[in-house]
């Protein structure tokens, strides 16, 4: 993009997060520039373990428990206008999912979460279960002896979230949205009227400007007086050979894709900048999958990768425009599936209208500690 | 597609689907059945699609075959040996019982 450009939203990410956003801005009539980084770049839409989860999130935080439930609920609307605009079936399936616990602390302590949630959300939340081993053995009979118990709520679920990833792609090009591949952005300055944007490419002027350049973020947030900090979190994702279906729900760290593979999950590091996945944490993921599903002892692992999440400082996501600049807008979460519906359906709306809801300010930065390189740099 | 230029002079013998093939002492099972004139090891788990080894390098995984039982083996790195019983993988592999209603 060598000439001089002028836009009137420009969404700095093409991950699902801004293919989310930038989808819903195409259909409430804004024709958006989106522009996108390099293959290379630290990709959570290319990593991620594609679930549509909703149990046992927003303790101490009842409006992430319901933004969360709300955007599940708008999940089947969402990936039926995928499948309209684009004939891309992105199998969701919704069927329930269950977190196995291989200790009694842990379900205890999931047990006491859930019941802290329900009880912050006046019972809003979503509903769920919590099973012991006999109860869950009833209803899968392939679980393990280790496995003492489970939550089950029937509000979770799975997408294909590359397929999620193409839809919202092929849904941009056919809403007239311009997207632009490799165009980082490395610079923003705020003007009079709107921003100039620039990186090696060039430089674009936008009247508005949406941050949704995942882990990038914490770098552009405070050129528009933002603050988005992360906290590193590395996880590592095994996938199987495909296999005839044998577990139709979800779970929070084994799923079967609609293909057949089986997806195991999910490790956390906080402190390594490696993408290289490591053996000894892959062994542990696939320790724990045996013992809760003693079956999966003889499946091969074809691949592991390494990704890095979108992780706030108290894990919760960051919408908020700026006071000092208004007009840019910072998201920032790490349930960009999960999250999908509602930032397409709830939250692209009201950027596209020029003010974010009540309901949606209230995840704005100001929960964290002020960092002064903020004001400076604003 | 392929054939051979010279019977094999020191044979192993296997079964694919019920038919014995003959192989050269060290060679693959893919290339045997290659050399045996078969086409199709193998159905695609997404699309039904038949195939047939590639690579011949582990790396396409278009050779999967069950091995004495054994499912998704690759032929191409499978050395044939006498009396194995060698099945075309259809599809999917299964795995234990059914885990879920």
């Amino acid at each position: 993009m060598s000439r001089f450009l002028e836009c009137d939203v420009a969404v700095i990410g093409g991950g699902l997060v801004g293919a989310s956003i930038a989808f819903g801005l195409c259909r409430s009539g804004v024709r958006p520039l989106v522009l996108d980084g390099e293959d290379l770049d630290l990709r959570a839409s290319r990593a991620n373990f594609a679930l549509v989860w909703v149990q046992g999130k927003g303790v101490g935080a009842p409006h992430y428990a319901l933004w969360s439930r709300q955007s599940s609920l708008l999940w089947p609307q969402f990936a039926a206008l995928l499948q309209d605009a684009t004939g891309i079936d992105v199998a969701l399936s919704q069927r329930g999912a269950f977190s196995f616990a291989l200790s009694s602390a842990e379900l205890d302590r999931w047990h006491t979460e859930m019941e802290t949630i329900a009880g912050e959300t006046a019972g809003a939340a979503a509903p769920y279960e919590i099973l012991g081993h006999n109860e869950l053995r009833d209803r899968l009979p392939a679980i393990g002896p280790d496995v003492v118990g489970a939550v089950y709520s029937p509000a979770d679920g799975h997408v294909n979230s590359l397929r999620l990833l193409r839809a919202l792609h092929a849904a941009l090009k056919a809403g007239g949205a311009d997207y632009r591949a490799r165009h980082t952005v490395k610079g923003i300055e705020p003007l009079k009227a709107g921003f100039r944007l620039s990186g090696d490419w060039g430089t674009v002027v936008a009247r508005r400007v949406v941050l949704a350049a995942g882990i990038g973020n914490e770098t552009l947030a405070p050129k528009v007086g933002l603050d988005v900090p992360l906290k590193r979190s590395k996880g590592q994702v095994l996938v199987t050979e495909k296999c005839a279906p044998f577990f139709r729900f979800a779970s929070a760290t084994i799923r079967q894709t609609d293909e057949g593979g089986v997806m195991i999950g999910d490790s956390e590091e906080s402190a390594s900048t490696s993408i290289a996945a490591r053996a000894d944490i892959n062994a542990v993921l696939a320790q724990r999958a045996i013992r809760t599903f003693p079956l999966l002892a003889d499946v091969n692992v074809v691949r592991s990768w390494a990704g890095f999440r979108v992780k706030t400082l108290d894990g919760l996501p960051v919408y908020e425009e700026s006071a000092s600049h208004p007009g840019a807008f910072a998201v920032a979460c790490h349930s960009g599936v999960t999250l999908a519906a509602g930032h397409a359906l709830v939250l692209a709306p009201q950027i596209a209208a020029g003010a974010l809801s009540p309901d949606l300010a209230v995840f704005d930065s100001r929960r964290f500690p002020r960092r002064s390189h903020v004001s400076q740099t604003a | 597609m392929f054939r051979r230029q010279h019977e094999p002079a020191d044979p192993v013998r296997f079964t694919f689907d019920g038919q014995v093939i003959a192989a050269e002492r060290g060679e693959t099972v893919a290339v045997a059945l290659l050399a045996s004139g078969v086409r199709t090891v193998r159905t695609s788990v997404v699309g039904g699609e038949p195939r047939a080894p590639y690579c011949l390098m582990g790396v396409c995984f278009d050779c999967l075959v069950t091995v004495d039982g054994a499912q998704n083996r690759n032929g191409c790195l499978t050395v044939a040996r006498d009396g194995m019983v060698v099945e075309s993988q259809r599809g999917r592999r299964r795995v234990g019982a059914e885990a879920g209603a």
